[in-house]
């Protein structure tokens, strides 16, 4: 295995803002909008797919000098497929709740854009090890995506982090509740988790002014 | 009477992109212009229409929990439900491929207009989620299946058509910059999915039917977790005083 070069320290930091997955590549959306409404299923999601990630990364980059490019597709949904299978069965095994919870999304890591996108644009050229790193590196900005989107559903919506009430407790009114603060129920519901995301879209726009479009 | 509500809840509650943000990535991807859009949209229900029945026909038959009784009874205890993933975007794959052959040689023009959108159908969520939600929700038969393939498809060819239409006219629109494009999608899908949110009352006019829609979305954890499911009562709340 090779160091941690310049470059390769690259690979990781890049899509944690510059070439974020979710809001500059537009990869990935679909699970990052689904799972949102708390914190612990997207930081599982975010687990998963970093597994799914690196570790196919890692496998199609082995193999690619072998893979005929008439089936390249087909071999990548193997490749992911499988992972997911393990993943799932992994979630169903120790997490049954949460599996329940993920629903269907755990099986569209399979369909998840970012997956196949890297694997296109980045595995099938490059070595192991920065193919592994590149994978840790997206994932990682997919899941910090998903962590603020959930930060502020579960906070907002429910009033609570990870299971954990931090706002008081709206029954006896304890807290910030004491106050006449409400939970805004409607930040648990599907349209908010868009423009939740379009707000993060505008921040992080607004900083980097390179990513505007014309 | 069930396929009608099927037909209706697929469309307008269910909604492939506004209810399970499905196929999002080529939703944002080819709204630019109504004419691509109405081409993807036209290809993805074709596709599911295809894909559901095929896969349901699979899922019974084969991968069910003691599908394969129909071998012999000695089969009747296999589960191979874990094997569904491979299977599903086997099948997927490959009609998507016989598709593209078909369309190749009978309707040259349109292939040439769907250019590489078509072998990227293989990979949309919408229809692995299309097979996926068929499993998951227990469809009972085929006419179903394909009621339900179609039927999610039109609302997915909806959806895009909606923002394409509405994207080309705000190209002239005084968006502020760090919005242009990405952001301003995102939140004209929000405003669009708060809009389809009314159709909730659509088919049993009461409360039930709009309970299991948030269940759908939000999913409480089995443990009944109380503050997801006191949100959920507020949420329920405000719906009812917004009637």
């Amino acid at each position: 295995m090779g160091l941690l070069s310049k470059k390769d320290i690259k690979l990781i930091t890049d899509p944690l803002a510059d070439n974020n997955p979710i809001s500059v590549q537009v990869l990935g959306i679909c699970s990052a909008l689904a799972v949102t409404a708390e914190l612990k299923p997207s930081i599982v999601m975010a687990i998963s797919v970093m597994f799914v990630l690196a570790m196919g990364n890692t496998v199609i980059s082995l193999i690619r000098n072998i893979i005929p490019p008439k089936i390249r597709i087909i071999v990548q949904l193997v490749v992911v497929a499988t992972l997911v299978i393990i993943v799932d069965q992994i979630l169903k095994a120790f997490a049954y709740e949460l599996s329940k919870q993920l629903s269907v999304f755990v099986g569209l890591i399979i369909t998840n854009c970012i997956i196949m996108g890297r694997f296109e644009a980045f595995a099938l050229a490059n070595n192991p090890w920065r193919s592994f790193l590149d994978g840790i590196g997206n994932s990682a900005g997919y899941g910090i995506i998903l962590i603020i989107v959930a930060f502020f559903r579960e906070l907002l919506g429910s009033g609570s982090l990870l299971g954990f009430k931090v706002l008081g407790d709206s029954i006896e009114k304890t807290g910030v509740y004491a106050y006449g603060y409400e939970n805004n129920g409607f930040m648990l519901l599907a349209p908010m988790a868009l423009i939740t995301i379009g707000i993060i879209i505008w921040v992080q726009r607004s900083r980097n002014i390179a990513l505007i479009e014309n | 009477m069930e396929h009608i509500e099927l037909f209706f809840k697929s469309i307008f509650i269910d909604n492939m992109i506004f209810a399970t943000f499905l196929g999002m990535c080529s939703y944002l991807a080819v709204s630019k212009k109504v004419a691509t859009a109405v081409g993807l949209g036209a290809a993805v229900i074709f596709v599911l229409a295809i894909t559901v029945p095929l896969n349901w026909l699979l899922d019974v038959y084969l991968l069910k929990d003691g599908a394969l009784a129909w071998l012999g009874p000695e089969y009747a205890e296999y589960d191979l439900s874990f094997l569904s993933f491979i299977m599903f975007i086997a099948t997927i794959a490959t009609m998507v491929q016989l598709v593209e052959i078909i369309v190749e040689k009978f309707a040259p023009s349109l292939y040439n207009s769907l250019g590489i959108f078509l072998p990227l159908i293989a990979v949309n969520c919408a229809i692995l989620g299309g097979s996926l939600f068929m499993q998951s929700r227990e469809i009972q038969t085929l006419g179903l299946a394909f009621n339900y393939g179609v039927s999610s498809g039109i609302g997915w060819f909806l959806a895009i058509l909606a923002i394409a239409a509405i994207r080309e006219k705000i190209r002239y629109s005084n968006v502020p910059a760090p919005l242009r494009g990405l952001g301003i999608t995102f939140i004209i899908t929000g405003l669009m999915a708060i809009g389809f949110m009314s159709f909730g009352g659509m088919l049993t006019g009461g409360d039930e039917e709009k309970t299991t829609e948030q269940t759908v979305v939000v999913e409480p954890t089995q443990q009944k977790v109380e503050i997801t499911k006191e949100a959920i009562d507020i949420a329920k709340n405000e719906k009812e005083i917004k009637e």
